[in-house]
């Protein structure tokens, strides 16, 4: 027992000491890069230290706000980050971005016309477009016998304990305001009411508002349609068959996760430098195939295979997207959207 | 000697690391900031924002619903440590080990596993099916967030017993059993009272955290219920209204103090001196 | 109460705390990368795993932080539960109070309260913020775990031993020791759990590329978590028990002397 008890200390004093010292190299110029899990074919990370011979220390986040916390604190320098539409303009506001030399990302030339200047970003300077998406409603065509165009679907009774909505304030909140009519982005408290009272009304036929496992539910049949982001669709309808992908007529939300450089970057340079490597072609590519989301790179959307560029969840027709906004900072208002959220699950 | 300097490293440790991180929470439960100014100022604002019912509802829920599942979690763990401590030597320490083995895996993975045993089309459902019973709905309600609840405390509930009940002393209740006490007495008499101080151990290792848990309800509950735990990691994180994040923790703070001070008054260990034999 | 009647209980328990574990074995050999859609067997996941570099770095940093904390923990746990079961009643109820707070708050208070302290004196965040972070919130439990071993005891045991000539260290030893080890060595085992299965706090006390295996597994869950996990959990959980086995079977003479 004594012996068993010292072993296990020496074993603790040293693999402390290991671990102290793992961040050997001094002298190597290391990025540290601050992204969403599984977001990022890993292999191109070994590229890009093969190519230039800068270290990349590469963490995960799962949510936005988790990753605005951890970057204001400031306790790690991250270099790159790869955050949302409505957060880019938050931190934007809050002056933690450092500007893109897009001179220095030749590569950027290759985004997509439709998606440079978009609105959290309207003079390019302070994102790059990593992958894109939109919001819809996904569901099993045996299950589903109605056509599914738009938002009502979700109010039918005839798919009572059938429905998944997000548990998500800003996305459920934005399917009742674009039934209604209203812009995703209102600061108008009563149009807020009404949304809120439309989803108290929905919610007797919601099975449950769910987070990231919509994609495991629908699959095994838990429920015939769900509201999912288009990232996740394309998931769910590359596995199997029987599915499809609705653009309600109403409207949609059109997100993006771009590219940031955060103010606390010590080496601007060579963030600039992992930009735009990975938007060469080869390597947007590489990471669109495995990622499976929609890319707003040409040079890797030539090199989809035809499958996926049939998909409309993955690269629809641009006039679907005509009703479609961009979430945008809701300053100060939060605190309504969230108090209404509230009331919606203390029912 | 010993005794004066033993606490003094965790003194020194919980005055760094744990008093002053509360002092950093209440000193922002104080205060609010000024949204268009920024200005930071004393206020109670947070505090009244609070006493809206909507809050105390939610309050109420997750305080209901922490204290049904810790009472679960003690009828059904104080028999399985009875169990426990009564297995020969060799077998205890495996089973013990064992109890604790499945919190090892990821709660995330765990909990997403719970969905596909009890969802619509689950395991169980299918095997009702196959039986031909009619399917029941487990999920999404707040039977499922208790079940959720149960399942990841109850070791801590279990083990605390297990360690107290294993050294009482067999010839305390030979006596009583002479005396002609029969196994409900020797169990209310005896036995339950000498395991007081683990049975406080394991609901303070319950109650507590079961109050302020958020990934279950969300979870297992389908995020139709909205408790303390979401409350507050809602105002950290996306309101981004860490004032009104700080007093919530404070105000469940004091309650949940309060609650286990009044707990420790059934703790009379101290003064009888607990009577059980040592070697 | 019967035996069978035990038995069955037992049985019941256990069934109950490892159905989820089945299930989660079971799909570390699904061919397929979604737990809705069973797709024949495969060990492409445990091949994956192997490969997987990033992911056996996180395994390699909360196996590393877990035995640290949790030892250490047990350490300053069981002494500082010695000293606060020997304090004077107010000094006790306060020592005891401010012990309960990193139980009751919840995680995103103590992971951002303790990631603002480690902010405010400029400590570089990695191993030893996460570290100190998880310390801070295992020592409670163990002394949770002990101060009921420690109240079974007869109040002058210490003094006993004294007065029969041992120094306090010696009494310390050889008297009360043994007796509240079992309440050690549970403390030890609740802080090492929850050290493996810590997300919340360590997520905001950890920075500089350290990660660990709750944070790469909450991270990964908006796009869906991988097989890959439940392969390294099958691992992990098998690795375990085989230790278990061998260690019971080599001490097992040596128990019977107990009781």
């Amino acid at each position: 027992m004594k012996k068993f008890a010292s072993l296990l200390l020496i074993f603790v004093f040293v693999a402390s000491m290991l671990a102290g010292c793992a961040g050997g190299g001094e002298d190597q110029v290391t990025l540290n890069v601050y992204n969403w899990g599984d977001y990022i074919d890993e292999s191109i990370l070994e590229d890009f230290e093969a190519e230039t011979g800068i270290r990349v220390n590469y963490e995960m986040f799962a949510t936005n706000e988790d990753m605005y916390v951890k970057i204001k604190q400031g306790g790690t320098k991250y270099d790159i980050a790869f955050p949302s539409d409505y957060m880019i303009e938050k931190m934007q506001n809050e002056d933690m971005l450092h500007k893109i030399d897009m001179s220095k990302v030749p590569n950027y030339s290759l985004i997509m016309d439709e998606f440079k200047g978009l609105d959290f970003d309207p003079n390019e300077e302070f994102s790059v477009p990593y992958m894109w998406g939109t919001v819809g409603i996904l569901y099993n065509k045996s299950l589903v016998t109605d056509p599914v165009d738009s938002w009502d679907i979700l109010w039918d009774e005839k798919y009572k304990g059938n429905i998944l909505m997000m548990d998500s304030q800003r996305d459920t909140l934005m399917v009742a305001l674009k039934k209604l009519g209203y812009s995703m982005n209102t600061r108008n408290v009563d149009e807020l009411e009404e949304a809120k009272q439309l989803l108290i009304d929905q919610k007797p036929l919601v099975l449950a508002y769910v987070g990231d496992n919509a994609k495991d539910m629908m699959m095994s049949e838990e429920a015939a349609m769900a509201v999912v982001w288009s990232g996740e669709a394309i998931q769910v309808m590359t596995e199997m068959d029987g599915f499809e992908y609705a653009y309600p007529k109403e409207g949609t939300n059109l997100w993006f996760d771009s590219i940031v450089i955060p103010k606390t970057s010590e080496h601007v340079e060579e963030a600039h430098m992992f930009i735009d490597f990975l938007n060469r072609e080869d390597i947007a590519f590489r990471n669109a195939d495995y990622i499976g989301y929609s890319s707003p790179n040409t040079g890797a959307v030539e090199q989809i295979s035809d499958e996926l560029k049939a998909m409309s969840a993955a690269y629809p027709d641009m006039s679907k997207l005509d009703n479609a906004e961009v979430f945008l900072d809701p300053g100060s208002f939060i605190e309504e959207f969230n108090r209404v959220w509230t009331e919606l699950k203390a029912q | 000697m010993l005794r004066r300097f033993s606490a003094l490293p965790y003194v020194i440790w919980s005055g760094l690391f744990i008093i002053i991180p509360l002092l950093l929470v209440a000193g922002y439960s104080i205060t609010s900031k000024d949204l268009e100014t920024g200005a930071v100022m004393f206020s109670l604002e947070n505090f009244q924002k609070f006493l809206d019912p909507l809050y105390l509802k939610v309050l109420w829920r997750s305080v209901k619903l922490a204290g049904e599942a810790t009472i679960i979690c003690l009828l059904l763990g104080y028999p399985m440590a009875m169990i426990l401590a009564k297995m020969p030597a060799k077998t205890q320490r495996i089973a013990a080990l064992l109890f604790v083995l499945p919190m090892w895996m990821n709660f995330l993975l765990r909990t997403y596993a719970w969905m596909y045993i009890l969802g619509k089309t689950g395991i169980v459902n299918k095997l009702l099916m196959a039986l031909n019973l009619p399917t029941v709905n487990f999920l999404y309600n707040e039977g499922a967030v208790l079940l959720g609840m149960v399942y990841n405390f109850l070791p801590f509930m279990v083990l605390p017993i297990y360690t107290v009940l294993t050294k009482i002393d067999p010839s305390v209740v030979e006596a009583a059993e002479d005396l002609g006490a029969n196994a409900i007495t020797v169990f209310k008499r005896i036995i339950v009272p000498l395991s007081v101080p683990g049975i406080i151990s394991g609901i303070t290792m319950v109650f507590m955290p079961a109050v302020s848990t958020f990934v279950i309800s969300a979870l297992l509950g389908g995020g139709q219920f909205m408790l303390v735990g979401n409350l507050v990691e809602q105002q950290f994180l996306l309101v981004n209204n860490w004032h009104f994040g700080s007093a919530i923790s404070m105000i469940l703070m004091v309650l949940i103090l309060i609650s286990m001070a009044v707990l420790n008054r059934y703790d009379t260990s101290e003064t009888t001196g607990s009577g059980v034999s040592m070697i | 109460m019967s035996k069978w009647a035990k038995r069955i209980y037992a049985s019941l328990i256990f069934l109950f705390l490892y159905a989820p574990i089945i299930v989660l074995i079971v799909f570390s050999f699904n061919a397929g990368k979604y737990s809705g859609n069973w797709e024949g067997f495969s060990f492409r996941w445990y091949q994956e795993l192997v490969d997987n570099s990033s992911i056996m770095k996180a395994l390699y940093y909360t196996l590393t932080v877990a035995f640290a904390s949790s030892i250490i923990a047990t350490i300053i746990g069981t002494f500082a539960a010695f000293g606060i079961h020997h304090m004077r009643p107010v000094k006790k109820t306060i020592m005891l109070n401010v012990n309960n707070i990193p139980v009751l708050n919840p995680d995103i208070v103590t992971g951002v309260a303790l990631m603002t302290l480690f902010g405010f004196v400029k400590m570089k965040f990695g191993v030893s913020t996460m570290l100190i972070a998880h310390i801070t919130f295992n020592i409670p439990y163990v002394i949770l775990s002990v101060l009921p071993k420690l109240k079974q005891l007869p109040q002058d045991a210490l003094e006993a031993a004294m007065d029969l000539g041992a120094t306090p260290w010696y009494a310390f030893r050889k008297v009360i020791f043994p007796e509240i080890l079992p309440g050690i060595v549970t403390g030890c085992l609740i802080a090492f759990t929850l050290s493996v299965d810590d997300f919340v706090i360590s997520f905001f006390t950890t920075g500089n590329g350290v990660t660990n295996l709750s944070i790469a597994i909450f991270s990964m869950a908006r796009r869906g978590i991988k097989p890959v996990i439940n392969a390294l959990s099958t691992i992990m959980f098998g690795t375990v028990l085989g230790l278990l086995l061998i260690v019971n079977r080599r001490t097992g003479d040596l128990s019977e002397l107990d009781v």
